[in-house]
């Protein structure tokens, strides 16, 4: 095995690991804003790990730079989503989770 | 290779799965919007990984597309449907 492919397991499987993680905070969070916080890693950290582990075994520079372009996008629409979503639950009311 | 692909492919369906309980569940409507935002992620990251398994370049091109749709639901999900002025009978 070349080491360019073991790279790409190492960064695919944590990137399945913090997706896991992700969707475990998903369902045991308490509040919106702790599972704004848990899906933001999930989208941001996980889905580039794993841009990551595929861009080394990409065929040509295009596909290389359509799969970072994916990143971006994804990071661009989580940010201001998690922004946008944790703004309007205050507005509305819903109080931070106190233990 | 191709086999650990899909594994991990399949591995994210299954994560998916799981997280369908939070979209049944709620309680308020920005909770079932954050784990479909949730699948669209992990829907791109399933696309992607197909594509490399596969050999089939144009699944990057529909990753792409689904990236560029999931910022579009969500934005307008906040600014059309959870508005604030709505809060009477969404705020629970």
């Amino acid at each position: 095995m070349q080491l360019t492919d073991f790279l790409t397991l190492l960064l695919l499987l944590a990137g399945a690991g913090f997706f896991l993680a992700g969707t475990v905070g998903l369902l045991r969070f308490p509040d919106v804003y702790t599972r704004l916080h848990a899906l933001t890693k999930a989208d941001n950290v996980g889905l580039g790990l794993v841009v990551a582990g595929l861009v080394l075994q990409a065929e040509s520079w295009a596909a290389m730079g359509k799969l970072l372009l994916i990143w971006l996008l994804v990071l661009l629409a989580s940010a201001s989503v998690a922004h946008l979503v944790a703004r309007t639950a205050l507005q509305k009311g819903i109080r931070p989770w106190k233990r | 290779m191709a086999v650990f692909y899909s594994g991990v492919a399949l591995f994210l369906l299954l994560t998916l799965v799981a997280g369908l309980w939070r979209v049944l569940q709620g309680p308020t409507p920005a909770d079932r919007m954050l784990a479909a935002q949730l699948f669209g992620t992990t829907a791109v990251a399933c696309l992607l990984l197909l594509a490399q398994a596969f050999g089939r370049p144009h699944l990057r091109d529909v990753a792409l597309v689904f990236a560029l749709l999931a910022a579009v639901t969500a934005v307008a999900f906040v600014r059309r449907t959870w508005t604030v002025r709505e809060e009477d009978d969404a705020a629970d």
